[in-house]
């Protein structure tokens, strides 16, 4: 990958990933992948009770080191192809710096990915 | 901003890109997801979301995704077939050609009509498919017969929740107010946000009910809305509510009431409403005084205080909408919990304002039709529909039997034996739309000829099936996709065929291809195109073609039609009930010899009702919450889904699976006085102690497909602890979500064989 190409990454906003796993097979679509592999795998975190009747439970999908691995796609189509499906909208793709301040923006519940 | 009026295009490497509404098979319910399929060679070679699409705008669920692996699966089933009756349950299927399947059904149909009546021969329908929508026009115009059932006991799902609304606003379905009619959606200026959405034994994220688009609460969620679940289960949804009521399963009805308590005692409701709108008001503020929010607590398990709260909440919050779920129709006491549910929502001030709760009109979009298909059958044939003239309440507003009354006639062969099945996308001795299948399985065996329509090899098929017909999948063929089925019609959206795999037909061929060699003056249709032309031009203004072009049909919406005299016949303001009013306390039902208000009854098994028996089976058994992998009984031969969830699954809370000494992952064998199911455990803390959850729809296609294995479907079968039969007054709901059970540890799936 060139240079700039690194400077992408996938945001996660996972205060609202609800666990569909959209983006999971929209990716192993795209790069062809049999069952056992992934693009990008969603886990999950909890659910376990912080107070009572208060829970911690969430889902936040990790890109692998699959990504770009369909050289017929161009640089970012496949995790493009996930974002585009992502059910909650949570998923964002783009130049790391502006993934950064719109993280700052979003609160809590946000990962950023290289990719 | 309109969708392009282009929807098919040539790309550069001479692959073709349809774009199409989906539905199903697969099966989904009637979203009408916006989708592109490209297809060369006759493959489809990518399937993708839609952005145009003012709903779904690009996301697509999981089962949609796979698209391609469904409809090019080895196993799917692409030429007719027939079956020697010796050889039903073996898998010795001779591949024949549609022709030649005619020649077998045609004079057979002719035949049981002529010797024993046309109602001899009942038609079977599954749910959600759209052949939810054709399985009544195959039943009354293409065959003949007056004979068309949902089997599912008390008519659990969906129909009731229709049949309520029916009698008790003259409207159609209640929805969530989700811009859904709006071109830009949530910015057009007649809307409003809602401030509150309640969401009541349901989780639409994962089901996308009857059409509604579930991730819609996400979108509204992230503009400002805050939301309360209803749920025996904190779900991950319920952790970015505001409130979870955690309640015991099955006592709905008393929670309902116990929030009208304090909403009236409390003088919170919307008096203007009340007043001019309402019927029933004094009577039902009499009834609520005997469900205090401490006695409720008591029954449901939901603390006083939350009650109050979530009351009030409700009762101030505006606009508030409320979504209710399966479990108002998977429940003996659900015309109760439903009547309460719709009373809450219209002495709010909820009821057809913007960002409330949406109605539709009393006459579903293009349901025209598929009710003029009954002209077919004479009166006297009509009246012969099993269990209509015994339940009044389902037989007015359901077009259907009676599911319940349909088993006993099978097994007794009163008041006339049944002789000719014919399943349509229904494989109901699995966990799905039947209680105690195994007794439908064994009642079945009567049935002298049988036609089955589905896509893959099914228990049900390999069971029954004389003839198997193929169905093809919604990218294979010419259709319309309408949410909750034309009764509250948010978007309608056209199918369109992108390729053709095999030799299979869709529902509406199959219908009108029957139909033409039977009955053919009720199918003047020259294709499938024409039918849906002859559909929409009068009630639309658009022909097919132009329906393609605009990819969706957005009708518009008019808030406060009651206020407008849009609701009723007359034309006159109000409700089209008897009263003209929304009916606090129903006429009808007390007609029906049922009590005119809503009430709260304990469910046929329970600590409460069978003390003895809980002693036994000491723990609450609830069922049916939907994955996001399956629909119903569907897709467990596709691989990538089955990874996702590879077993079904029963949900225990840690304390209640150390007393058992059963370890997360562990085969669990669940039973009761009525049958017994293995699934994999689950150990979760967000059950409660006394409860368990058991997912449906199992069956396992890489199993022995014959007899007495049927593809493994006896040995998850979570409905055979479910009883035939222990329904509602009035003829509806049945304990699919609150049955008593007891659960012990298996060493395998393998150490245990379970029979019927
Ligand atoms: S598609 Fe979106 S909501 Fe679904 S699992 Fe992935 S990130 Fe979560
Ligand atoms: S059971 Fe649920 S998913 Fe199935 S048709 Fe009924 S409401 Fe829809």
């Amino acid at each position: 990958m060139s240079e700039k190409e690194t400077k992408n990454g996938l945001l996660i906003h996972y205060q609202w990933c609800t666990g569909c796993h959209a983006c999971e097979v929209a990716i192993k679509k795209i790069l062809n992948l049999p069952v056992g592999k992934h693009g990008i795998k969603m886990l999950e975190h909890g659910p376990w009770e912080v107070t009572p009747g208060k829970f911690e439970w969430d889902y936040l999908p990790v890109p692998t080191q699959l990504v770009g691995s369909n050289p017929e796609l161009a640089p970012g189509e496949d995790v493009k192809f996930a974002v585009k499906h992502c059910n909650a909208k949570c998923m964002e793709y783009g130049p790391l710096d502006e993934l950064a301040k719109k993280a700052a923006e979003l609160g809590n519940r946000v990962a950023i990915f290289t990719v | 901003m309109a969708m392009s009026k282009e929807w098919k295009t040539e790309n550069e490497d001479g692959s073709i890109t349809v774009r199409t509404s989906a539905w199903s098979p697969p099966g989904d319910h009637p979203v009408g997801y916006g989708m592109k399929l490209t297809v060369k060679g006759g493959k489809l070679i990518k399937v993708e979301g839609d952005e145009e699409h003012p709903i779904s705008q690009g996301r697509l669920c999981v089962r949609n995704l796979t698209l391609a692996d469904y409809v090019h699966h080895p196993s799917r089933i692409l030429t007719p077939m027939k079956r020697k009756l010796e050889d039903r349950g073996k898998n010795k299927w001779t591949k024949i050609s549609w022709d030649e399947a005619w020649d077998i059904i045609v004079p057979k149909i002719k035949e049981f009509k002529e010797k024993h009546g046309a109602e001899s021969i009942i038609v079977f329908g599954g749910t959600g498919r759209q052949a939810c929508i054709y399985y009544y026009p195959l039943g009354f115009a293409s065959i003949g017969t007056p004979n068309v059932c949902y089997p599912l006991s008390g008519w659990s799902c969906y129909g009731p929740r229709c049949s309520i609304t029916d009698y008790v606003l003259g409207a159609g379905y209640p929805e969530i107010d989700y811009a859904g009619f709006y071109e830009d959606r949530y910015d057009d200026p007649r809307f409003t946000l809602p401030e509150l959405i309640v969401e009541w034994g349901k989780n639409a994220l994962y089901s996308n009910p009857d059409g509604f688009f579930g991730h819609a609460l996400i979108d509204m969620m992230k503009r400002g809305t805050k939301m309360i679940h209803i749920d025996p289960r904190i779900t991950w949804l319920g952790t970015r509510c505001e409130e979870v009521c955690q309640l015991r399963p099955g006592t709905d009805s008393a929670l309902g009431l116990g929030f009208l308590n304090v909403i009236i005692n409390e003088e919170l409701y919307d008096k203007d409403f009340v007043e001019n709108w309402t019927y029933g008001f004094d009577e039902l503020k009499e009834r609520v005084q005997e469900y205090s929010p401490e006695k409720v607590a008591g029954i449901t398990w939901v603390p006083a205080d939350q009650i109050r709260r979530c009351a009030r909440r409700m009762a101030t919050a505006k606009p508030c909408s409320i979504q209710w779920g399966l479990a108002t129709d998977e429940n003996p006491n659900g015309v109760q919990m439903g009547h309460a549910i719709l009373s809450l929502m219209a002495i709010t001030g909820n009821l057809d304002v913007p960002g409330g709760v949406t109605i539709g009109p009393p006459a579903a979009l293009l349901g025209k039709w598929r009710v003029e298909t009954r002209r077919n059958l004479s009166e006297e044939l009509w009246e012969k529909r099993i269990g209509a003239a015994e339940w009044p309440a389902l037989s007015t507003a359901m077009a259907t039997t009676h599911p319940d009354e349909t088993l006993d006639t099978l097994e007794s062969g009163k008041p006339y034996k049944l002789r000719m099945g014919w399943f349509n996308s229904s494989n109901f001795i699995t966990p799905t739309c039947s209680a105690q299948p195994d007794r439908w399985y064994h009642a079945l065996k009567s049935l002298e000829f049988n036609v089955v329509q589905d896509i893959f090899m099914t228990p049900t098929a390999m069971a029954f099936g004389d003839i198997f017909l193929p169905v093809s999948t919604f990218a294979e063929q010419d259709g319309v996709v309408v949410t909750h089925f034309g009764r509250n019609a948010v978007t309608l959206g056209p199918i369109n065929e992108a390729l053709r795999v095999g030799d299979t037909k869709s529902d509406i061929e199959v219908c009108i291809e029957l139909g033409k060699k039977l009955h053919p003056d009720m199918w003047d249709y020259k294709d499938v195109p024409d039918f849906f032309t002859q559909q929409l031009e009068p009630e639309l203004g658009v022909n097919f073609d132009k329906l393609r072009e605009m990819g969706v049909f957005q009708p518009k919406y008019i808030y406060k039609k009651y206020e407008k005299g849009l609701l009723r016949g007359d034309g006159e303001p109000g409700f089209n009930t008897v009263t003209g009013m929304v009916e606090l306390s129903s006429t009808l039902f007390e007609a029906w010899g049922d009590d005119a208000l809503p009430y709260f009854k304990e469910p046929p098994y329970s600590p409460i009702s069978t003390p003895e028996l809980f002693k036994e089976y000491p723990l609450i058994l609830t069922t049916g919450a939907r994955k996001v992998t399956s629909f119903h009984s569907e897709h467990r031969q596709i691989a990538v889904l089955r990874e996702i969830d590879p077993d079904p699954e029963v949900e225990l809370h840690p304390s209640t699976a150390k007393t058992l000494g059963i370890n997360h992952g562990d085969w669990v064998l669940l039973e009761n006085m009525f049958g017994k199911a293995k699934l994999r455990a689950k150990v979760t803390p967000t059950i409660h102690p006394k409860v368990v959850h058991a997912t449906h729809g199992w069956w396992f296609p890489e199993k022995d497909a014959e007899e007495p294995s049927l593809f493994g479907v006896w040995q998850s079968n979570i409905n055979t602890l479910v009883p035939h039969k222990h329904i509602g007054k009035l003829g509806f709901g049945c304990p699919m979500k609150q049955m008593i059970c007891k659960a012990s540890r298996l060493d395998s799936f393998d150490s245990y064989n379970i029979e019927v």
